[in-house]
């Protein structure tokens, strides 16, 4: 394999403690090496920004509910779907991009890892085929677990041992990284025709609340010593007023230890927070509840979030939180997808128009600023635009620029048809923070990397770490003053290293890279009762049959397996 | 304003995707700077120059440039697309999405026109001097936005589903349509001069429908509220007013519940 030098660039990275000072970054054989031999090919980065590759922690690129995104919204991609010349693909889709479009845009913007946040377990093996087709960039997808019946029966019985147990053979079954959870007990209650919107409504038949279903899951998460913590998207998402049940829900993380080998230090990972700190009764009164929300983040070490920016666009609203779409098709009235995943979970589709000229969509996007610029420890805030859902993943570099400069995002606030009135509602006005390029690379890099368990490999440039580079046409001297430059030098990295190969240049895909797709296998003490129980559901319920559920090697044939061993646990 | 005439020198292989034919690109630009535009047939793209033998430059602005094509078009896709003023005539037959998301200006086409033409149609002035096939002046497939705005007249007949999603504008068509005429419209009218094949206003919200013929099977949920004697498109007759669609939806204004007409000539 080749070797790179990157000479003369401004190197921003939290693991080592750089903060744009000029530094060479050696590759050699995929990895950062303390030097090269006097072949190396040289990249002249003066005036440039290093930073390693982006992880994005948050995201729904691969799977069931996304395609049938794309093939219900044809008119996503109407537009723009020529063929651009070079190596690339047609790349259609703006909310919901196909694959090759999704690992494109996401090289372009200096990205090298996409975390799929919501894993149907049934559909494991259509998540697992468009992973393995989305060029460049290494991904792993989260099975979706907050209600599974499984789980619900153990939990009901605080049978921590089983529900690690199950967890393991299902992340085995699936090739899943952890545990995620959508709308604990919620979803199921919808099956009933109920939801549950606080953390204490019971789940019709199993009898088990959210809170219970989230304390187990963190447990059995810990138990099992997972690289990644439990990721929560909350009950009473997109409701005035559901601030008071996101406090409640992160202060189940008190008392909860962090047990794992891989330096992570949190125990929850509460997703889209912009989605769940509103304040107000209704949508006539609805307020930002930022602060309320941040000042109890920033006190409480153990949990990580992202923000879920709202981009302002038109885009394609997808959840296993099926009572929530369910809603939103009620007030939007635009075409509803939905889907019941047997014992495990369910998913529901809607466009939604997120309109700069309805107060209601701009107090959302100052709420999604407020919660990154009053993060006080940026290596627990993440951003995101929970893509699709606030927003398509190719708007970073717009929130990149709303974030880093104060008056990109003021002429955005100050020129809303309503302006006074979200004003008013919300705190951004107030705040004069501008997030620095060090702090950018702690929320997309160093941030992401050791929220997911993967800080050993990724998210840094030390010596011995994975040559995921991105370098950026900002000279940190003279950062650009407008929006457009901001965006355009963040969306089109003038390099992007991959494994040590060259996989943008000047903004161009040259390069398709070696894409693995990353899953952990956590080992467990056998356990009869969990097999038993595994065997007895499929003969009973499943409409599959247990051979045909696993997903095959041949499905992810360029694995990256995390091991963990609970055995001794 | 200033005259840029087409003339075709090459019937495509396949379609030509004209999505650079309409005012709004032409503007400011000579006639060697037009044929050196791209377009693409499939995946390759090449120029209007290899097409079309192009004679005139454009006006400073979509507004002072007019189009004026001459030749065999059948294989024309887009052309007037998304323009917002000028002019321009077809006189040919053109292949789908002409006109369709035109803002304004005034497009002629001097022959038939095939289907997905006008589509979210915003403005303007739209004449199809034949026929129109299917999803005249509707929304794109899997879109809720059809023609919203401007005038669109079919001098013959149309297809299936025209005007599905209209939420504006006025469409009148000289001749018969097939079935599912304003499906889903949610405001807007069309005049049907000709008759109607079967489900006419289906999970209509708002909007107004005129039929001077025959609907060959009536939807259920439309009710009939009595005559009025109206003035339609120069026409003076009486109509039988029917409300509906009753199975949809309606948006309430102050109090009372907004219905969608069916107006039947008697
Ligand atoms: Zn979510
Ligand atoms: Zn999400």
């Amino acid at each position: 394999m080749s070797e790179y030098i990157i000479k003369n660039g401004h190197v921003f990275d939290p693991v080592q403690g750089i903060k744009g000072d000029k530094k060479d970054i050696a590759v050699k054989d995929g990895k950062i090496v303390e030097k090269v031999s006097s072949s190396a090919k040289v990249i002249d980065a003066k005036d440039k920004t290093v930073m390693a590759g982006a992880l994005e922690v948050h995201a729904h690129v691969a799977g069931p509910k996304v395609n049938a995104g794309r093939w219900y919204r044809p008119e996503d991609k109407h537009f723009d779907s020529h063929k651009k010349p070079g190596i690339t693909r047609i790349e259609g889709g703006k909310s919901i991009p196909t694959v090759f479009k999704t690992g494109y845009e996401y090289a372009r913007m200096g990205f090298t890892f996409a975390m799929e946040a919501a894993m149907p377990p049934l559909y494991a093996r259509h998540v697992h085929e468009e992973i393995h087709d989305t060029p460049i960039i290494d991904e792993a997808a989260l099975p979706v677990l907050g209600n599974n019946w499984f789980i619900m029966e153990y939990l009901k019985n605080n049978e921590v041992e089983n529900t690690a147990a199950y967890i393991s053979w299902l992340m085995r079954q699936t090739k899943g990284y952890g545990v995620k959870v959508v709308n604990p007990g919620g979803t199921e209650a919808w099956a009933w025709g109920l939801n549950c919107l606080t953390i204490h409504d019971p789940v019709p038949y199993f009898d088990i609340t959210p809170a219970e279903i989230m304390t187990g899951l963190m447990t059995a998460n810990e138990y099992l010593g997972l690289p990644h913590s439990m990721h929560v998207h909350q009950n009473d998402l997109g409701n005035p007023g559901n601030y008071k049940t996101t406090i409640e829900t992160l202060q189940l993380a008190e008392g909860v230890k962090p047990k794992n080998t891989f330096g992570r230090e949190q125990v929850m990972h509460s997703t889209h927070l912009q989605f769940h700190s509103y304040k107000g009764t209704n949508w006539g009164d609805f307020e930002s509840a930022a602060k309320e929300v941040m000042d109890y983040v920033n006190k409480q070490k153990n949990i990580t979030i992202d923000t879920g920016n709202v981009t302002l666009d038109e885009t394609t609203t997808m959840t296993a939180d099926g009572p929530f779409e369910h809603h939103l098709h009620g007030l939007n009235h635009l075409k509803w997808f939905n889907v019941d995943v047997e014992l495990e979970t369910a998913a529901g589709v809607v466009p939604y128009i997120y309109d700069p000229n309805i107060s209601v969509c701009a107090k959302q996007w100052c709420i999604g600023l407020e919660i990154a610029l009053m993060a006080k420890d940026p290596m627990r805030c993440f951003i995101t635009t929970d893509h699709p859902n606030a927003g398509p993943f190719t708007r970073y570099p717009r929130v990149y620029s709303w974030l880093m400069s104060k008056k990109v995002r003021d002429e955005r606030l100050n020129t809303f048809k309503n302006a006074d009135k979200v004003i008013g509602a919300t705190y951004l006005a107030n705040i004069d923070r501008e997030i620095t390029l060090y702090e950018l690379a702690q929320m997309t890099r160093a941030g992401p990397a050791k929220c997911l368990g993967l800080m050993k490999d990724y998210g840094g440039l030390k010596a011995g770490m994975n040559a995921d580079i991105a370098i950026y046409d900002i000279n940190p001297d003279k950062f650009p003053s407008d929006g457009p430059a901001i965006e355009k030098a963040f969306g089109n990295a003038a390099y992007l290293f991959k494994d040590g190969r060259i996989c943008v240049e000047g903004g161009k895909v040259v390069d398709m890279g070696q894409k693995k797709t990353f899953w952990v296998d956590a080992k467990v003490p056998e356990n009869k009762q969990v097999m038993h129980d595994v065997r007895e559901k499929f003969l009973r319920y499943y409409s599959v049959n247990e051979n045909n559920y696993p997903v095959p090697e041949s499905y992810a044939p360029h694995q990256h397996i995390i091991t963990v061993d609970a055995t001794k646990a | 304003m200033e005259t840029v005439t087409l003339t075709v020198k090459q019937v495509p292989d396949l379609y030509l995707e004209c999505e650079n034919v309409n005012p709004d690109a032409f503007a400011g630009k000579t006639a060697e700077q037009i044929a050196k535009m791209g377009a693409y047939q499939g995946k390759e793209i090449s120029t209007l120059g290899e097409f079309f033998t192009i004679a005139g430059n454009a006006g400073a602005t979509a507004a002072d440039t007019k189009i004026v094509i001459n030749g065999d078009c059948t294989k024309m896709k887009y052309i007037g697309a998304k323009m917002t003023a000028g002019e321009v005539v077809v006189n040919s037959a053109c292949d789908m999405y002409t006109g369709s998301w035109m803002k304004g200006g005034k497009l002629t086409v001097n022959g038939d026109v095939h289907s997905f033409c006008a589509l979210a149609m915003a403005g303007g002035e739209f004449t199809i001097n034949g026929n129109a096939g299917n999803y005249l002046g509707a929304a794109y497939r899997g879109d809720w936005r059809g023609m919203s705005g401007g005038v669109l007249r079919v001098k013959g007949n149309a297809g299936s589903d025209v005007a599905s999603f209209m939420t504006g504008g006025t469409m009148i068509i000289d001749g018969d349509v097939d079935i599912h005429l304003g499906t889903h419209m949610e405001g807007g009218k069309i005049i049907l001069k000709g008759n109607a094949n079967r489900r006419v206003g289906g999970q209509l919200v708002k909007g107004e429908i005129y039929v001077f013929g025959k609907i060959n099977v009536m939807m259920p949920g439309y009710k009939p509220s009595g005559e009025v004697d109206l003035e339609v498109d120069g026409t003076k007759a009486t109509f039988i007013d029917y409300t509906g669609d009753l199975g949809e939806r309606h948006p309430k204004r102050k109090g009372a519940t907004v219905y969608g007409h069916l107006f039947m000539k008697k």
